[in-house]
């Protein structure tokens, strides 16, 4: 192989099909680089899931004075009622951990989560927060039976699931998600079949060098090189502008979601560059495997 | 060196075969002339010794090789060992003599170094001594088609094919191709050469093997083109 006239070789074809090579390269950059987010967000939902889901808990808010609902009547929870509550709880198989807050310790948490706005702390008194248990489940999903079992139970005012609120939240990231990859494999097809179109429109720019190079016994891994090579460098290209546009999704969608959200954990770079890799392996595959299928139907060997 | 050995060939969409039982023993260093009007088997005979197509029956050996039983990944070192001219030449227009012989030699991987030796060489021997930097268009048919000669003889082949090679060249200019041709035999080099030109063939009295609907009708040493035509 000399590997000079080899690239020599690849140059011509790729110049001679300037414009074909330039539409191949955009498709392959845009195809990747929807995949690529469709991966990042996939792992950052996954990421997510995991963080949040050992700190998700169920808050049981028990009756006080201030509570609006009628079943409470204006009084706060007994002694009795709580203890009771709490056995039950302790001895339901759903559930992990139960800890007790007491109107003190949640006015406390109140004060230092929201210490940032000291308006709205001084808007509220310690008792505005009642009491509750923060009841952690081994399984998340499983938070239905424990709420059904704790509402209208006497001394229960509401059951609020976070896990509920993360739902909503998980449910946009993963419409994201199915929107990039769909995107991404209908830009796929498009790719193989410029490609398709590319390494065709090059084989009959180059039917006289290819005639002759077969008649002199050329074999035909160096008849076909050129042509694999170029869709290949094709795809190296596009994939090189899809990681320019992977670290832009990075900084603008994910990192900005993480700001805006405040639920999302930081997806390292380590991750955007592994991301970045699969991808332009992927567009530099899948253009040589194109090309090559393309050879076997439009150059006789 | 070349043996056909009962050789029919039928082109799939064709009822009449291009080739009909055919025997011929070429050994050697021999120098024949393959004659016969269009449509006769020339070129089908040409194209089974390179191993472009396949024999619907019989077989053709090349160099003590059965090609039928030659798989597919070895065509291209048999090529190698056969080198072929034809009517139109086959340059490259965006490369010079020097370019278009070497290119040859780079497609089969041979060193620059070697390269660089041989090209001249070879160059000379088919009388383009100091033209090795014109382009295709800057030079006579008789002249492009030394090139196509030196490319086809560059790297020694046992065979060397020529189909027409004087077809679209001037009776003048067609002896000066001819005497490069007979040059490349005296080295050793089987030579066959498919034609139409009766001047060259009465003119060199060579083995002569004439074709006609796909059957060999002469196949005389020394031989001259035929009456008939």
């Amino acid at each position: 192989m000399r590997v000079q006239f080899v690239l020599q070789e690849i140059w011509i074809g790729l110049r001679r099909n300037m414009t074909m090579t330039i539409s191949l390269v955009i498709t392959v950059a845009i195809a990747m680089a929807l995949f690529g987010t469709g991966l990042l967000l996939r792992e950052q939902v996954r990421a997510s899931k995991s963080f949040w889901y050992d700190k998700i808990e169920v808050s049981i808010f028990l009756c006080a004075k201030t509570s609006s609902n009628e079943a409470c009547q204006k009084q706060d929870i007994t002694e009795q009622q709580r203890q009771t509550l709490k056995g039950q709880l302790e001895k339901m198989p759903q559930v992990s951990n139960v800890e007790y807050e007491s109107k003190q310790q949640a006015y406390t948490r109140f004060k230092d989560n929201f210490a940032g706005a000291p308006g709205f702390v001084e808007s509220t008194k310690e008792g505005d927060i009642p009491d509750s248990f923060r009841v952690k489940l081994k399984n998340p999903e499983e938070y239905k039976a424990v709420a059904q079992a704790m509402l209208g139970q006497p001394g229960v005012d509401t059951v609020i699931n976070e896990q509920e609120i993360l739902k909503r939240f998980f449910r946009i990231l993963n419409g994201l998600q199915v929107a990039a990859l769909t995107i991404a494999l209908i830009q796929v097809v498009a790719a193989v079949m410029l490609v398709g179109n590319t390494v065709r429109l090059s084989a009959f720019n180059r039917r006289r060098e290819t005639g002759i190079m077969r008649l002199v016994g050329a074999s035909n891994t160096y008849i076909q090189m050129p042509f694999i090579l170029e869709g290949a460098i094709a795809g190296l290209i596009g994939g090189m502008f899809a990681s320019i546009l992977l670290m832009f999704s990075k900084t603008l969608l994910v990192d900005r979601l993480a700001g805006d959200v405040q639920l999302v954990s930081q997806l390292g770079w380590s991750t955007v560059v592994a991301v970045i890799v699969l991808s332009i392996c992927f567009g530099v595959l899948l253009c040589a495997v194109a090309s090559f299928l393309t050879l076997r139907r439009y150059l006789r060997i | 060196m070349i043996h056909f050995d009962n050789v029919t060939k039928v082109y799939p969409s064709q009822n009449r075969p291009a080739l009909a039982h055919v025997n011929v023993a070429i050994e050697k260093g021999e120098f024949l002339f393959l004659v016969g009007p269009s449509g006769s088997g020339k070129s089908t005979f040409l194209r089974l010794i390179l191993k472009e197509e396949r024999p619907s029956q019989g077989h053709v050996h090349v160099a003590g090789k059965d090609l039928s039983r030659l798989s597919n990944w070895k065509v291209p070192h048999l090529r190698r060992r056969i080198g072929c001219v034809f009517q139109d030449f086959r340059l490259l227009p965006n490369k010079n003599v020097f370019e278009n012989v070497a290119f040859a030699l780079e497609v089969i991987g041979k060193p620059r170094r070697f390269i660089g030796k041989v090209v001249p060489e070879v160059v000379d021997l088919v009388g383009l001594e100091g033209k090795m930097h014109r382009m295709p268009d800057e030079l006579s048919g008789g002249e492009q088609q030394r090139v196509a000669i030196a490319r086809a003889f560059v790297n020694r082949p046992m065979i060397l094919l020529a189909d027409e090679p004087t077809g679209n060249i001037d009776p003048a200019t067609s002896i000066g191709i001819m005497k490069v041709l007979d040059r490349i035999n005296r080295t050793g080099t089987t030579v066959v050469m498919a034609t139409h030109d009766a001047a060259i063939v009465d003119a060199f009295r060579k083995r002569v093997v004439e074709l006609e609907d796909g059957r060999v009708v002469r196949d005389q040493s020394r031989g001259v083109y035929g009456q008939a035509y």
